[in-house]
């Protein structure tokens, strides 16, 4: 049986160790009866660590230090007796109710989904821990207190560790009700508390599933075909072969796998392949193909997702209406670790390793491929190195795959299949390509009578296993996300969606709807701004009333952008406020121009409100890395096609952000005692629109194709 | 077959010649804390030390650096990997964490050569380094902040 411990070090600064890597069996040296474990995400040891199950994936964005927070809080455990290890694939107690129950890890549901649930697995662990202290010392419960792991009865001077306690109280039946803290009365929620992973991350230890190391284990690339939608006619594997280190070659239904015992040996052993493809079936539209019919499709009437009032007749007694078309093209999520997935078959059942935000549905989907019974299949979740949405698939691609060279492979041993950068970057599951339409009525005062939005794009939950909770009414809401919801105060508004059918795999990708309704919506309406000489944060305010969060939020960022004070020469700002996974956040972009009339962003002041501030370093890092990650993409990032062939294949052409490119970031928090909601995502929506509207400032050009480096590509555009 | 001094010592492997430095060390040396990001040095993932400068060993052919002295992550060691590891841990800069390690070659590097680089000298070193996360804010403070603990 495989069993590999990686421990990783205390941390003398944080105290907190993280276990990573390959998942423990039950440990022997504390005898199971003597662990208290009184639901499925903590185990108390008579060494005295906690151990906290970590149902969601870390992917970057401190998910389980949020989660052994949240757990630790009301344990009232000592921070540097905590561990950290992944759950295994199990939905019934591991499942996301936000999710539509699967496990997984996405839509920054995380500490929104867990708050409650690990709040209770503290609390009761604690009750019992305390119940045990009152048996064992003969004193009342209400007189004892817990403090820091250590559990007290001031009046007897009687003190116990949790560990000393543990094994007694797993005796004890876990109490039906807890009590749970007084917010007033958190000593770690709130807290700047280190990452439980920051050591691991700085030494070279942490384990993604791209390092692990099993005996007899290949790896494995597979040859993949040229265009979507492509499959394999015929292949020569007689070079491949001669290729020292490659074992197998075989066809797969992603393509042919070439199997070897080392990476390089496996690439040179693809280079060497001859594959033929039949491409009869395959997309061969490209992207200005796809951006003309979206267009076209843009002008006419499209399925409802929202309709207020009479909009058709609001637009005819208008004085004056503004439209605009805005054009986004496909992105791809490019996570610094390739994708990867490790599937061992074994006669005492299966094992999956893998960093996957879906860990139940990659269970199930490497059981069929093997023609196994789910629950055989053991499934190890690794650190991921960053997802964005790409390692939640929902036909679980990268583990079937995995799964499907194993058993074309026979035996016994493990398979690691690895994906190249360009078999990530030109593999497709892109966020989708999307045209947008808006038109706004104005009355003779300038305010806004009509709003119609039109969006134009795949669907990304049609045809997957979470279509019916995605799609409604024929509106797949991922699509109209961000639009659908205007805030804004306008009486007659029409939100429509055509949905097109192409070859091209889509996938949800870092605030999924929001990465273009929030560009189309906070940029046209800084234009209604600017058109009826309003200042764009007070016409915000204005049509924001009935919304507190968003005000609160837009307020707190102009308020220390210093917005309306007079700025250098040559700087100009741009505001964007967006609301996405229940949060809101405001961004204020101060932007400079290039030589090459590209934005230069100095600085981005950001107010978010996330609810309960659960790690508010953890929080401002992801408004960070929002930033950072909606930046990118929205300065250089498309996925292009021509004849149906992706054109980029490497970092070269899709650019990711680099360190002289990123701006200063500012973060403020809004205080709030409301439950705690996203901050994965949320971050990342406004950056975009805040830019293009600072930009509109500096160039009088408003920016409606991204990326934002087709300026000096092709010239600017006229607005 | 080649001899490679590896955090001091040497290493006999067996790999071929056309092979990276970054797969001789991942898949023959189990030194997994460098990563492979792009394969075409675009990234930095896979940044490691030789003669005490940062190379990509992605590009980087492991018959070219026999006798040449390499450190990776596992093998760093002085006042500045110190440093730069307690900035980059009291700042927490990482958030998926798989770049990292090159960063931190890369910086270590920059403040070996230069005692308190300014941010252009920041922008310069660490140009070749990618981080998808964005962690782009903190590794700079990181890096002065280093700079200062080492006093320079």
């Amino acid at each position: 049986m495989l069993t590999r411990r990686r421990f990783l070090e205390t941390s003398a600064l944080t105290g907190v160790a993280l276990i990573v890597g390959v998942r423990l069996e039950p440990r022997c040296a504390d005898a199971a009866d003597q662990v208290l474990a009184p639901n499925a995400f903590v185990r108390i040891a008579p060494d005295n660590t906690v151990t906290i199950v970590a149902k969601h994936i870390e992917l970057g964005q401190g998910t389980y230090t949020g989660l052994a927070t949240i757990l630790a809080e009301e344990l009232d455990a000592d921070w540097s007796q905590i561990r950290v290890e992944a759950a295994p694939a199990d939905a019934e107690r591991y499942g996301n109710r936000l999710a539509g129950g699967a496990q997984m890890t996405g839509g920054s549901t995380a500490m929104a989904e867990s708050w409650e649930q690990m709040r209770r697995a503290g609390a009761t662990a604690r009750a019992m821990l305390v119940e045990a202290a009152a048996r064992d010392w003969g004193v009342p419960a209400s007189e004892i207190t817990v403090e820091r792991g250590v559990v007290s009865h001031a009046p007897s001077g009687r003190r116990a560790t949790f560990g000393e306690l543990a094994g007694k109280a797993a005796t004890l039946t876990p109490p039906a009700q807890v009590t749970l803290k007084d917010p007033k009365d958190f000593t770690l929620v709130g807290k700047d508390l280190r990452r439980v992973d920051g050591r691991a991350k700085t030494d070279g230890s942490a384990q993604f599933t791209l390092d692990l190391v099993l005996p007899q284990m290949l790896t494995a690339l597979i040859a993949r075909p040229p265009r979507f939608g492509a499959i394999l006619k015929s292949f020569d594997a007689t070079a491949a072969r001669r290729v020292k280190g490659v074992t197998h070659v075989v066809a797969v239904p992603a393509g042919v796998a070439v199997v070897a015992e080392s990476f390089w040996a496996a690439r040179k052993g693809r280079e060497a392949l001859r594959v033929t493809w039949d491409e009869s079936r395959a997309e061969t539209r490209g992207t200005e193909e796809l951006f003309a019919a979206y267009r076209v499709l843009a002008g006419r009437p499209g399925t409802p997702a929202r309709r207020d009032g009479d909009v058709a007749g609001a637009f005819r007694g208008a004085t004056r209406v503004v439209e605009a078309v805005y054009e986004f093209p496909y992105l791809a999520h490019a996570p610094m670790e390739p994708l990867d997935a490790v599937v061992r078959v074994g006669s005492d059942g299966c094992e999956l390793w893998a960093g996957s935000q879906a860990p139940t549905i990659d269970q199930q989907v490497v059981a069929r491929v093997l023609g196994v019974s789910p629950d055989t299949v053991r499934v190890h979740t690794l650190l991921a190195g960053g997802s964005f949405g790409r390692r939640a698939t929902p036909n679980g691609d990268v583990a079937g795959e995995a799964a499907s060279i194993a058993k074309a492979v026979g035996g016994t041993r493990p398979v690691k299949l690895v994906w190249t950068r360009e078999d990530d970057i030109q593999g497709g599951r892109y966020r989708p390509l999307y045209v947008h339409r808006l038109r706004a009525g104005l009355d003779p005062q300038g305010a806004i009578v009509a709003w119609e939005h039109r969006i134009v794009g795949q669907s990304i939950g049609a045809g997957t296993a979470f279509e019916s909770v995605l799609v409604k009414n024929g509106v797949d809401q991922t699509s109209v996300e961000g639009a659908a919801n205007l805030p804004y105060a306008v009486p007659n508004v029409a939100v429509e969606l055509h949905t097109t059918d192409v070859g091209v795999p889509v996938l949800w990708w870092r605030s999924v709807g929001s990465t273009h309704t929030a560009y189309a919506v906070e940029t046209f309406l800084d234009e209604l701004a600017h058109a009826t000489a309003r200042d764009p944060v007070a016409l915000r305010r204005t049509l924001l009333a009935k919304h507190p969060r968003h005000l609160a939020a837009l307020s707190l960022a102009a308020d220390r952008a210093a917005w309306g004070q007079p700025l250098p020469a040559g700087r100009a700002r741009g505001v964007a406020v967006h609301e996405s996974f229940n949060s809101v956040v405001a961004q204020i972009a101060e932007v400079s121009l290039r030589p090459d009339g590209l934005p230069k962003v100095e600085r981005v002041v950001c107010a978010v409100d996330c609810g309960t501030a659960i790690n508010p370093d953890v929080i401002r890092a992801q408004m960070e890395g929002g930033i950072g990650y909606g930046l990118a993409a929205a300065m250089w990032n498309e996925i292009t096609l021509t004849h149906g062939r992706v054109q980029q294949r490497n970092f070269d052409g899709y650019r990711p952000l680099r360190i002289a490119e990123m701006p200063v970031v500012e973060v403020h928090i809004v205080p709030s005692g409301a439950a705690p909601t996203g901050v994965g995502e949320p971050g990342v929506p406004p950056i975009a629109p805040a830019v293009a509207n600072a930009l509109f400032y500096l160039t009088g050009q408003r920016v409606r194709r991204l990326p934002f480096a087709r300026l000096a590509a092709f010239g600017t555009r006229t607005s | 077959m080649a001899d490679l001094r590896i955090n001091g010592a040497v290493r006999t492997v067996t790999a071929d010649d056309d092979i990276p430095l970054l797969w001789v060390l991942r898949d023959e040396l189990r030194l997994t804390g460098t990563k492979f990001g792009c394969g075409i040095a675009q990234c930095g993932a896979c940044t490691v030390h030789i003669d005490g400068r940062a190379a990509r060993s992605c590009v980087t052919p492991a018959a070219a650096v026999g006798g040449r002295n390499i450190v990776t992550i596992e093998g760093i060691s002085g006042d500045v990997a110190r440093a730069v590891q307690e900035s980059w841990r009291q700042l927490d800069v990482a958030q998926c964490g798989y770049c990292q390690s090159g960063q931190i070659m890369s910086a270590i590097a920059l403040l070996s050569e230069i005692r308190r680089p300014s941010d252009a000298d920041i922008d310069a070193a660490m140009a070749g380094n990618v981080c998808r996360c964005a962690t782009y804010v903190r590794i700079r403070a990181a890096i002065h902040d280093a700079a200062k603990a080492l006093g320079g």
